[in-house]
């Protein structure tokens, strides 16, 4: 199995890390020659949503990456990566793969010191450590999406089909049960 | 406060791969964001202005800093002196989201850094070499930059810097495990951190490049010789056409093995800012604070 990453900026080389231990491929995107690669499923990465969305679209990514998403392609995002993925964002104009229906708040716990970590369920995978930093969380979810997991009343995780979006970042923890969760729904 | 220091390493990694802009007015702060930079630093005069105007120089007016906070959405950082805990509780106070302990501003103190475990809030600070790296995170540093020689456009100390801390890691790698007390000693730095760096083979934080960075090229130089990413200070507020230069910089530190594009990113960007030869400075930044 092989899994892009996209890489314009952020965390991915932690996601590629956690792929890896898992036994998949991983590559990544950092323009669109790199697209000319099969792959299985997507992740989009931690970090500053503002320059991964700016860099989607001046490297011209974003419309193929859209286009793949929306026939299917299972996609898998954090924090940053959620923003990018929800189809409706509460305190800023942007909207960019619009594949989750879901309403989310940037920075919806303030800034790094409102940074924090939580052991919580996880719909299927029991506790398992979540860490936010300047988190987004999602307010509320529409059209048959399925809330997977809540930290103190907010949802922090969700999906709808082959989209999976999340607040917090599994990649820098040790459990790997979110991106196994991840590649089993690719299989 | 073990997971604290784990939160503001983790908040690092989110900066991995963008550029952290120096910013004095909230409407360059949303040119910076605009132009795609994750974070910036706010600050009164920008390094080139501090050296030029002389005399001491101390945290920005918090006022300022709020005006820039409330202008952007990505992460603000802010400088305060060296071994100045006190500005530094300020910058906490007013939440920022990073503090840089900075030898651009005069130091406060010559001889102690600031204790950084004693804060909730992170710090970024500045090292030539191993060893500097290595102290400051046992201060409680959650990140790394080269110091570079600031505003000046002269890129040469960072590469210097980089290259130093590089080889050094190189260095301790090679290393029989029996041999590393005796490298903890020299570097004179816990036993643990060289443990680390030479099972790992690299800080056991963020590293970034700051200092005289002025073009795409020093930007992408500076990643292809191991920065995690980049600070530019001077460089693109000194500079004809700060917005364009700018964005430019953001895209040759995603694609900084790619020559060919780079070399498209570099066309017409304007005036460069002038800069000063290292040879041309009296007073080296880089030398406070080891």
């Amino acid at each position: 199995m092989t899994i892009a990453v996209l890489a314009v900026q952020g965390d991915f080389a932690e996601h590629e890390d956690a792929l890896r231990s898992l036994g998949a491929d991983c590559f990544e995107i950092r323009q669109l020659s790199d697209l000319d690669r099969p792959f299985d499923g997507l992740v989009l990465p931690g970090g500053e949503s503002t320059v991964q969305g700016k860099l989607l679209r001046e490297l011209g990514l974003f419309e193929p990456l859209k286009r793949k998403i929306e026939s299917g392609l299972p996609v898998f995002g954090t924090c940053a990566g959620l923003i990018l993925l929800a189809d409706k964002l509460s305190n800023d104009d942007n909207v960019y793969f619009a594949a989750l229906p879901a309403t989310v708040r940037r920075n919806a716990y303030g800034r790094q010191l409102g940074s924090f970590y939580a052991e919580e369920e996880f719909a299927g995978l029991g506790r398992i450590p979540m860490t936010f930093i300047r988190a987004p969380f999602i307010e509320s979810v529409r059209d048959g999406a399925e809330v997977l997991a809540e930290v103190g009343g907010n949802i922090v995780a969700a999906r709808k089909g082959s989209v999976l979006g999340i607040a917090f970042h599994p990649e820098v923890d040790e459990s790997r049960a979110v991106h196994k969760y991840f590649l089993d729904m690719i299989k | 406060m073990e997971k604290r220091y784990e939160l503001n390493k983790n908040l690092a990694q989110m900066l991995k791969g963008g550029v952290i802009m120096d910013v004095t007015t909230p409407e360059q702060a949303r040119i910076a964001q605009e132009a795609g930079a994750c974070a910036v630093m706010a600050l009164e005069r920008i390094p080139a202005d501090i050296r030029a105007a002389g005399g001491v120089s101390r945290m920005s007016d918090p006022a300022m800093i709020k005006g820039i906070q409330a202008a952007v959405s990505i992460p603000v950082m802010a400088k305060c002196r060296i071994g100045h805990f006190v500005e530094a509780q300020l910058l906490e106070a007013i939440e920022i989201d990073y503090i840089d302990e900075s030898e651009v501003l005069s130091p406060a103190d010559d001889k102690y850094h600031i204790d950084k475990t004693k804060f909730n809030v992170p710090f970024v600070c500045g090292a030539k070499d191993l060893g500097e790296a290595l102290r400051r995170i046992t201060e409680g540093a959650a990140m790394i930059r080269t110091k570079g020689e600031p505003g000046t456009g002269d890129v040469v100390q960072a590469v210097r810097h980089m290259r130093m801390m590089q080889s050094e890691i190189r260095r301790l790698v090679s290393m029989r495990e029996d041999e590393l007390f005796d490298a903890a000693k020299l570097l004179q730095v816990p036993y643990e951190l060289v443990l680390y760096v030479h099972e790992n083979g690299k800080l056991p934080v963020v590293n970034f490049a700051a200092g005289g960075v002025a073009t795409p090229a020093d930007a992408a130089l500076m990643m292809q010789l191991g920065a995690e990413g980049v600070f530019v200070g001077s460089g693109i507020f000194k500079s004809g056409n700060p917005a364009k230069r700018a964005a430019a910089i953001v895209k040759a530190v995603t694609n900084y093995t790619d020559a060919k594009l780079i070399a498209e990113l570099s066309e017409n960007l304007g005036e460069a800012m002038v800069g000063i030869n290292e040879q041309e400075i009296e007073l080296l930044m880089a030398e406070r604070g080891k």
